[in-house]
């Protein structure tokens, strides 16, 4: 059973850590950084609790392990509000359209939809359905999402900051 | 839940991976993208002692046509999906890309990853076989390669042995006017389809049908090529292709061993099988001939 150094970026910061070749990425932001925003439900790939950005490409951070993230740079929800704290559009519209209730699947559906966002800024709601399905929400019925995704599209196209 | 513990290797080269392989046996695997092979660990559905981590063999990246067009093993599927040298080389590849899973999955799953799993519910799987793709392979004393009709053995079991490497695949380039249509049913979008078909035509410069592939994902053990469906339209004109697809779809649904599972039964997967041939068919006979959809 190998450990294995890591150093890698997450939200700006350098970080470095010692891992079993078995932790995820998700439980190494959680429990050696004390990032607990990504949150972890099914811990095999099909809820999307755990998306975070992965040199700035949305993936699963239950289906990567933390070795494989070395040199990488990670954004995770704790890096999409401003450092002022001010929320991201895209938090902002989750906020104001009812977005979310629990609260649960919502960092993953913040960064799922900001990185669907930055490759589709201009999405129809067909676009926007499939978008998210990788997504799993068990509260909110999904029209409150879908209408902050619209919500921070149009904000993010006409350059309105949240 | 958790994975049980493991060893994981980087090798930096195709080479060193091969010896790893070698060095390991039955107790090591190659992990490429994980997206198939990490919930299997983590659910403990599988265990190994090893991991060989190929997704960042510099040599098994990449993307070239020279005559037929490369995939590298461990480019991901999303950078094959948006590629426009895949587009234009053969369609049929990047429309089949976007039905799989959800794109942060493809943004971390690879294309050799998802023909070596050979998952019968799989899209590429069931291109390759249908295009007659070449699965170029290498293990510690060499390299070979396999066509992929004889490649898929069976559910997630291929012609591999265990201390292979899949290092690209080749599909052969079309070169006349052509159309590609993926049409597939899943219960949401991103699930693993209860039956899809992959379907592409070629016409020649008299515009009859010069070639023909069809192939059938999610219905059978394997992938399954529609060859008599491919038979039965090879040569004929677009007006006499499209009087015969309806009988030509039917056929379809003749050619495999159905699977009869919690999702369908088998004979509403041999019925929907021949719906989607059909509309697939019908969409790549319209594109080929320049009729708008
Ligand atoms: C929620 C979800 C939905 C999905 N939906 C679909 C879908 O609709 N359609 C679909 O096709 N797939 C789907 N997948 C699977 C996905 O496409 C995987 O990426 C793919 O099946 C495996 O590719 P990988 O690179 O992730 O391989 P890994 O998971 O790393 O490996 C898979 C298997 O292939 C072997 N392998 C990988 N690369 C090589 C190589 N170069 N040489 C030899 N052996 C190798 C491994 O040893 C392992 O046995 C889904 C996955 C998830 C989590
Ligand atoms: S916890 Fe990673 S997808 Fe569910
Ligand atoms: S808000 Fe509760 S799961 Fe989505």
């Amino acid at each position: 059973m190998s450990e294995h150094d890591v150093r890698l970026t997450v939200n700006g910061a350098r970080q470095r850590g010692r891992v079993e070749s078995r932790t995820n990425l998700a439980d190494f932001l959680r429990e050696d950084l004390g990032l607990t925003g990504t949150h972890l439900a099914c811990e095999h790939g099909v809820c999307g609790a755990c998306t975070v950005l992965v040199d700035g490409r949305a993936v699963r951070a239950c289906l990567m392990l933390a070795v494989q993230a070395d040199g990488t740079e990670v954004t995770t929800v704790e890096g999409i509000a401003a450092p002022d704290g001010t929320l991201s559009p895209v938090q902002q519209a989750f906020m104001e359209c009812h977005g979310l209730q629990c609260g649960f699947c919502t960092p993953g559906f913040v960064v799922t939809v900001t990185a669907f966002l930055e490759a589709n800024p201009d999405p129809t709601e067909a676009e926007i359905r499939e978008g998210i399905a990788g997504n799993l929400c068990r509260c909110t019925g999904y029209q409150g999402i879908v209408e902050a995704v619209k919500l921070a599209a149009t904000r993010l196209r006409e350059g309105v900051d949240a | 839940m958790k994975a049980a513990p493991f060893d994981h290797h980087a090798p930096e080269s195709v080479a060193d991976a091969a010896a790893l392989l070698a060095e390991h046996g039955d107790e090591a695997k190659v992990l490429a993208g994980g997206q198939s092979l990490l919930p299997m660990l983590a659910m403990r559905l599988t265990r190994f002692e090893h991991l060989v981590d190929v997704s960042r063999v510099p040599e098994l990246h990449g993307i070239t046509t020279d005559g037929d067009l490369r995939i590298g093993a461990s480019t991901p599927q999303a950078v094959a999906e948006h590629d426009p040298v895949v587009a234009d080389a053969v369609p049929l590849v990047a429309r089949a890309i976007p039905h799989i899973g959800h794109f942060q999955i493809r943004n971390r799953g690879t294309v050799g990853g998802s023909i070596a799993h050979a998952d019968p519910a799989s899209e590429l799987p069931a291109v390759a076989l249908a295009l007659d793709a070449v699965l170029e392979v290498a293990g510690a004393t060499g390299t070979r390669e396999i066509a992929a009709t004889d490649f898929f053995e069976g559910t997630w079991s291929t012609a591999l042995a265990d201390d292979e490497i899949l290092t690209g695949v080749r599909f052969p380039v079309w070169t006349g006017r052509q159309g590609a249509a993926v049409r597939e049913v899943a219960r949401r979008s991103g699930d693993f389809a209860i039956a899809g078909v992959a379907a592409a035509v070629e016409l020649d410069a008299a515009d009859r049908v010069a070639r023909v592939a069809v192939g059938l994902f999610g219905v059978a053990s394997t992938p399954v090529r529609a060859s008599a469906t491919e038979a039965a339209l090879t040569g004929a004109s677009v007006a006499e292709a499209t009087a015969a697809l309806a009988d030509a779809a039917l056929a379809a649904a003749d050619g495999f061993d159905a699977v009869d599972d919690l999702h369908a039964t088998g004979a509403y997967r041999r019925r929907v099988t021949t719906h989607l041939v059909q509309t697939a068919l019908t969409a790549a006979i319209q594109e080929a001939s320049g009729v708008r959809a």
